[in-house]
């Protein structure tokens, strides 16, 4: 167990691999015929064939789709029509629809599905001119933190192969650290962005609840749900965030807000003198490693040498965020997950009657984590229970939200850690739910809250990656990917890779 | 808080999902220590607080109400286990003589 956080240099440089180079700097080689797409893709391609039968990362490796994106990318970049993600590698979380391959969730239910459209995020990607490696892992339907609920296999911890990688993102955010694709795409309906991308290491960023359309996003807890980037650098997430966010009309609760140019938003100096950032006491609880603690804390000084100002702020309500998430959430869920009923596509276990074929359907295809929240959900929505459990988390709820007006009428973001510990080994919370729960005791609150949420590397205790987590107003992500940006430029955790040959 | 298999097996019922009895024993218990973490709540007195649904100020989403290309028929169906004239294909819901039209 680590006592503090790490002195000595973990893991490796940064090379000049296509595979390791952020996206950004990617962009300025294929720009300047340094590289071509069809080469970046291959060198993906072949890490994937190298790395991923022991990583498992992906669920399903897109190589023909990949090759021929990555061909129409040269011809356009050849015609100087090229885009800022033209030719860029991407790995997409398999809960997000595709047309030209399977969608499974990481659950039975759903194994062989083939969507018949793609999720709005896909098409700007698609139409962006990105490559598209694969499905990655997940937990199933999302529902994790570690991806040992995912129905087909445990993605490993790149920085450690008897670890988690987190969850529920985990497929993707192992993917980036591991140099399996340059960016990624997750959803966050707890932390399922920031967690694993903390405990492997990477940038992962939840955009405030509306900024990015769900169309196409299998969906989980719809208050909730947020899709969002992984990526190697804050640059790379600001990049990515500005070409899948904005208002769609296939979504009705996607915001029309204005989408700023969020890369503008990083080009200032790194001179945070007058920004104002929240600090608070209910973040340090009990149970957090003290490795993690030192890494957060130094962290804050930083900040505070490059100019902040930290100053202290109250959110009393941070202690009820996880007992009302497993309200919410789970209710959410019950109602989202009846429409797998082996009637319209996937899993279909043909019984006597209707009522016994939907029963032995959801029974054989859904996993235990999937029962245990649409048992959960459907007991807390139950006549006799809906105000003591349901109607009661929406009013907490609701003190969380005001805990953070109140905050940030004070303060431009709030620090604290993404997770309380590192990526924990395969296997030691299984047995006991709500410690699984409990590692995302420090994301929650921002969904809860639906303001955005940047989580970026800090460190490294016991060899393991420390992330910082960076909260912002509601649509306000270009001010943490500012300060994001400018702490991470200080440092050099994002420049260390794991160890792989 | 405290389940039954009794309350086990009405839940699973109103979920439409079929359980195993080793199911049913685990998840009472899983179900009842985690109901048990969730009265944590029962501290905050909120009889005065209004509910919170969703959190961005957006209400009534409309749309003009014309009419908009939608998927293919045979795209929407292709995924389906079983058919029938271009249908999705149920047991019948309502009984009685033929009630079991499978056509698969």
């Amino acid at each position: 167990m680590a006592t503090g956080a790490d002195a000595a240099p973990v893991g490796r440089p940064t090379t000049d691999a296509p595979t390791d180079l952020p996206a950004a700097e990617l962009r300025r080689r294929l720009d300047a015929r340094e590289l071509s797409a069809a080469e970046v893709t291959e060198a993906y391609l072949a890490r994937i064939a190298a790395l991923d039968p022991d990583l498992h990362c992906y669920i399903t490796v897109m190589a023909d789709v990949a090759r021929a994106q990555a061909a129409a990318a040269d011809a356009r970049i050849a015609r100087g029509e090229a885009g800022p993600l033209t030719g860029i590698p991407v790995a997409l979380r398999d809960n997000l629809c595709t047309v030209d391959a399977d969608t499974t969730a990481a659950s039975k239910i759903l194994q062989g599905f083939r969507s018949p459209y793609d999720a709005t995020v896909v098409t700007k990607l698609r139409e962006g001119g990105a490559v598209f490696l694969g499905k990655a892992n997940t937990d199933e339907f999302a529902m994790g933190s570690s991806t040992e609920n995912s129905a087909f296999f445990t993605t490993r911890n790149p920085w450690d192969r008897r670890r988690v990688p987190g969850g529920s993102s985990g497929g993707p955010a192992a993917a980036v650290a591991s140099g399996l694709a340059a960016l990624g795409l997750g959803s966050d309906t707890g932390g399922s962005i920031r967690q694993p991308a903390g405990f492997c290491g990477v940038v992962g960023l939840k955009p405030t609840y509306g900024r990015v359309s769900r169309y196409g996003l299998l969906a989980f807890a719809s208050s909730l749900d947020q899709i969002g980037p992984f990526a190697r650098s804050v640059e790379d997430a600001a990049l990515l965030l500005g070409a899948i966010g904005g208002h769609d009309t296939m979504d009705a609760t996607s915001a029309p807000e204005p989408v700023p140019d969020f890369s503008a938003a990083l080009a200032g100096d790194r001179d945070l003198r007058g920004v104002r950032i929240g600090v608070a006491a209910e973040y340090d609880v009990d149970g957090m490693e003290a490795g993690v603690k030192a890494a957060v804390d130094a962290a804050v000084r930083r900040l505070a040498d490059l100019g902040a100002e930290i100053v202290p702020v109250g959110l009393p309500h941070t202690k009820y965020a996880l007992a009302t998430y497993y309200i919410t959430a789970p209710a959410e869920a019950s109602a989202n997950l009846s429409r797998y009923d082996g009637v319209k596509y996937g899993l279909s276990v043909e019984s006597a009657t209707l009522r016994e074929t939907y029963e032995r359907t959801r029974g054989e295809g859904f996993g235990p984590e999937v029962k245990r929240r649409i048992m959960l959900g459907t007991y807390a929505l139950s006549s006799g229970y809906y105000d003591a459990y349901y109607v009661k988390a929406q009013k907490v709820r609701t003190l969380i939200k005001r805990d953070f007006d109140e905050a940030f009428a004070r303060v431009d973001a709030i620090v604290a850690p993404t997770s309380p510990t590192t990526a924990f080994p395969i296997g030691a919370r299984t047995d006991d739910p709500y410690q699984m729960y409990l590692s995302d005791v420090f994301t929650i609150p921002a969904n809860m809250a639906g303001i955005p949420g940047l989580a970026l590397p800090c460190g490294f205790a016991g060899g393991l990656p420390v992330s910082l987590q960076i909260l912002g107003k509601p649509f306000d992500e270009a001010t943490i990917l500012r300060l994001g940006h400018a702490y991470e430029r200080s440092e050099g955790w994002a420049e260390r890779r794991p160890n792989l040959a | 808080m405290s389940l039954t298999i009794a309350d086990v097996e009405h839940v699973a019922a109103l979920a439409r999902l079929g359980l195993a009895p080793e199911e049913k024993e685990r998840l009472r218990d899983q179900l009842s220590s985690i109901l048990g973490h969730i009265e944590l709540l029962d501290e905050l007195d909120t009889t005065a607080i209004p509910p919170t649904a969703q959190v961005i100020a957006l209400a009534n989403v409309l749309r003009p109400d014309e009419v908009r290309p939608s998927l293919p028929r045979d795209a929407v169906l292709a995924n389906a286990p079983r058919l029938v004239d271009g249908f999705f294909a149920v047991r019948a819901v309502l009984g009685g003589p033929g009630a079991d039209t499978d056509p698969s």
